[in-house]
């Protein structure tokens, strides 16, 4: 496979040194010419490209694989094929699987189950033992593997104190603490986000103030240890200003955003749908607006999608009954496109918040010795997306790569398609179809 | 899907005031020897509580029963629920013996509202989560309109819903957690009342944009002498509304209606109070036992409103077409 030569003809090239026309050529894996009118070697498969952005692979800094745990929602396998079809090339696998991702042996089997996949999977690790938020886990060992990221998500870590020693040990591993921001006292078991909607629909609410004072405890944690935090999906306008200010003031701040908060309300749940319950919750069209600011202006690092498959009938379920999530791989590229271009974003913009930005944040580049995000030149590894930003489509649940169906764009026209995806010089997407 | 009534938001004042002049006639019924019709003869109605409740499941059963429908109760403590069957796995096993409404009472707001949409049969929302309770709202503005024709010295069936329009009514206690609040707010605002909320701060919803109001007040001792009603809502200590007070003892000195508060209210104002009561909670027994004080006839008129609310959705003549019209969707 990765002896295999492609010659990918007619699109634009986009990566973070810029844009100009030209066709790439990938041998044994690696890019081996990029310019325009590459004649095509004897036995190469040509891939079209025309009217379409080459770029880096996608990177997801937020993917639930389920696996082990829950293989009836996802699995790895399943969720790369998911990804790939994105346009991704790397996702990093959360560590919120049952058992969690907080030991070598958990890490070392999803980076295993990860080796045959159509995309790199990376790992995050938990931060405490079980994610309970008591003990730390062993995140030295964990680094040994290659973690990079450690993360509770699903839960904030509560304990400031915890927190703290958390941050102070993992900067000496010189590895990243990213937090899912919620203080529970605050969420108190909610459902969607608290305001206008909740209030009418007689539905518990998360308040915004439940993400934002976690966001500043972190950003005063992280002025007090000089270690760095990332934050995952932030939802709120007032975060956002949170991150801004950290950033104003020099800290090693980072941000990630769900492609569903940048182009969803909670004006959603009017119908209670639990399809459009998703933790954090979404918010309002203020909200909305602002996280898309944040884009524009750079405050924010990374769209990521928090892909949460659930079974039917986890999600056939009331309200408040029915677990938090939505499936984002296969949709991230369109919906963020859409959400940002309306602020006046390029692709190429959009693209560097999907691809080489959160390549970096998740230690994958090639400037911190991996292989995804990096420029489309000669020598690079060939982990690259033909995406057709004009292309429309609607979303068939039935139809997409995962195990699970809940997407909250079921029936709805996007535009943005991925036409194919190289991984590691393989073609494991064209023309919009998996090749295994 | 046939129609259902989910929310209060559905019907508007055309359909509420359709609901109470068929009501009217129900009462009637209620008043003969043997109150019952065979109006829903051979009709199934399936009383599917997966909440505790005695008043509004009794009344329903009931008013299925005057209207000669058969009557399957069903409640969530004794069924395959325990079991682990889903609540949509539950309601397609039910709903494929052959039922024509779903009475549904649910811990979970929305609860009915999804069903609706998993059968074909009618659903009658009868109180979920907080969210609304759509029955008891129709009662309570049955109940008004009532006593008011009987002071105007009319036939309450000569009356139109026009006694409701600029009528003060303040509803006092946990708005936040209580589904007769958002149902009554939008049943008397939809008939031209002027509703206020009076509640500590940290028993008021989040947040009350849309919410068809005249205001809100922290201070029941200033707004009782303009009041036409007041309508008083439990406390819910079992719906967390505990954490919210500091005590009860102190929720009672700002916000019960004692009798010496009572004494504040204009000579023809009513007071209203859902039930069950906490007395000497929201109100004192000596306020909930005065002639004004309006309590068992909701509980009486509660029949006649939900034989009516029955009838117009399963009847399927030309009534309840037009009530069809007005809440589906």
């Amino acid at each position: 496979m990765a002896d295999q030569v492609l010659l990918i003809r007619g699109g634009t090239v986009v990566d973070e040194t810029g844009e100009r026309p030209g066709d790439v050529l990938v041998t044994g894996g690696r890019i081996t010419a990029v310019g325009a009118g590459l004649e095509v070697p004897a036995g190469a498969t040509v891939l079209d490209a025309s009217d379409c952005l080459v770029a880096p692979g996608l990177v997801d800094l937020h993917t639930h694989l389920r696996q082990p745990g829950q293989e009836e929602a996802e699995t790895v396998e399943t969720g790369a094929r998911a990804a790939a079809l994105g346009g991704y090339t790397a996702v990093v696998a959360m560590p919120n699987t049952d058992p969690p991702i907080d030991s070598a042996a958990v890490a070392s089997q999803v980076l295993e189950l990860g080796r045959g996949a159509v995309c790199q999977v990376a790992v995050a690790g938990a931060i405490t033992v079980g994610r309970a938020g008591a003990r730390l886990a062993p995140l030295g060992e964990l680094a040994a593997l290659g973690v990079r990221l450690f993360t509770d998500d699903g839960a904030g870590v509560q304990d400031s104190g915890l927190m703290r020693r958390a941050f102070e040990y993992a900067g000496g591993l010189g590895v990243t603490l990213a937090q899912h921001c919620e203080d529970n006292s605050l969420a108190c078991g909610g459902h969607m986000h608290e305001g206008e909607w909740s209030s009418r629909l007689g539905v518990p609410g998360i308040p915004a103030a439940a993400e934002e004072v976690m966001v500043a405890r972190d950003i005063a944690l992280v002025r007090l240890t000089g270690a760095p935090v990332h934050f995952l999906h932030l939802s709120t306008s007032g975060s956002v200003a949170l991150v801004a200010a950290a950033r104003a003031e020099g800290l090693p701040v980072t941000a990630e955003v769900a492609p569903h908060h940048l182009s969803l309300t909670h004006a959603e749940l009017a119908g209670y749908d639990p399809l459009f319950k998703v933790n954090p919750p979404l918010r309002t069209a203020g909200d909305v607006e602002a996280l898309r600011q944040g884009c524009r202006a750079g405050v924010v690092d990374a769209v990521a999608t928090d892909h949460a498959p659930h079974p039917q009938e986890a999600k056939d379920a009331p309200l408040d009954q029915a677990p938090p999530g939505l499936l984002g791989l296969q949709t991230a590229w369109p919906v963020t496109l859409a959400a940002l271009t309306d602020v006046g974003m390029t692709p190429a913009g959009v693209l560097a918040l999907l691809s080489w930005q959160p390549a970096r944040i998740a230690g994958l580049h090639p400037d911190q010795g991996g292989e995804q995000g990096g420029p489309v030149v000669a020598g690079a590894a060939a982990n690259l997306c033909v995406l057709d930003p004009g292309a429309t489509w609607t979303v068939e649940p039935d139809r997409l790569a995962s195990l699970s169906r809940n997407t909250p764009w079921a029936g709805r026209t996007l535009t943005g398609a991925v036409r194919h995806t190289v991984y590691r010089g393989e073609p494991v997407v064209t023309d919009g179809e998996a090749r295994r | 899907m046939s129609a259902s009534l989910l929310s209060i938001a559905d019907l508007g004042a055309e359909g509420i005031e359709q609901i109470l002049r068929v009501s009217d006639s129900f009462a009637e019924v209620g008043r003969r020897s043997i109150p019952k019709v065979p109006a829903l003869r051979g009709r199934t109605v399936v009383s599917l509580f997966a909440e505790e409740s005695t008043r509004t499941r009794l009344s329903f059963e009931t008013a299925a029963k005057r209207l000669s429908a058969d009557v399957l109760t069903f409640s969530a403590g004794s069924s395959s629920v325990k079991k682990g069957e889903s609540l949509r796995d539950t309601v397609e096993t039910i709903a494929a013996m052959g039922v024509d409404a779903f009475v549904v009472r649910h811990p979970s707001a929305g609860a009915p509202a999804q069903l609706a949409g998993w059968v074909d049969a009618s659903v009658v929302n009868a109180g979920d989560g907080w969210h609304e309770h759509p029955t008891q709202a129709l009662l309570d503005c049955y109940t008004i309109r009532q006593v008011l024709a009987e002071r105007d010295g009319l036939a309450v069936e000569d009356t139109g819903v026009g006694c409701f329009a600029g009528l003060r009514v303040a509803v006092v206690g946990d708005v936040a957690h209580s589904r007769v609040a958002r149902s009554g707010v939008l049943a008397l605002a939809a008939l031209g009342a002027r509703v206020t909320l009076v509640a500590p701060g940290s028993l008021l919803p989040p947040s009350l944009e849309g919410w068809p109001i005249a205001g809100v007040s922290h201070d029941l001792d200033a707004v009782l002498p303009d009041l036409d009603v007041c309508y008083l809502l439990r406390i819910q200590t079992e719906r967390g509304a505990g954490s919210h007070l500091p005590s009860l003892r102190e929720y009672t000195a700002a916000y019960g209606l004692t009798a010496r508060r009572a004494a504040r209210l204009p000579g023809h104002a009513l007071v209203m109070h859902p039930g069950p009561i906490n007395r000497g909670v929201e109100i004192a027994a000596e306020v909930a036992d005065l002639p004004r004080s309006l309590v068992l006839r909701q509980v009486a008129n509660g029949v006649a409103v939900r034989m009516a609310v029955l009838y117009l959705l399963l009847a399927g003549d030309s009534q309840g077409d037009m009530l069809k019209e007005t809440v589906s969707g």
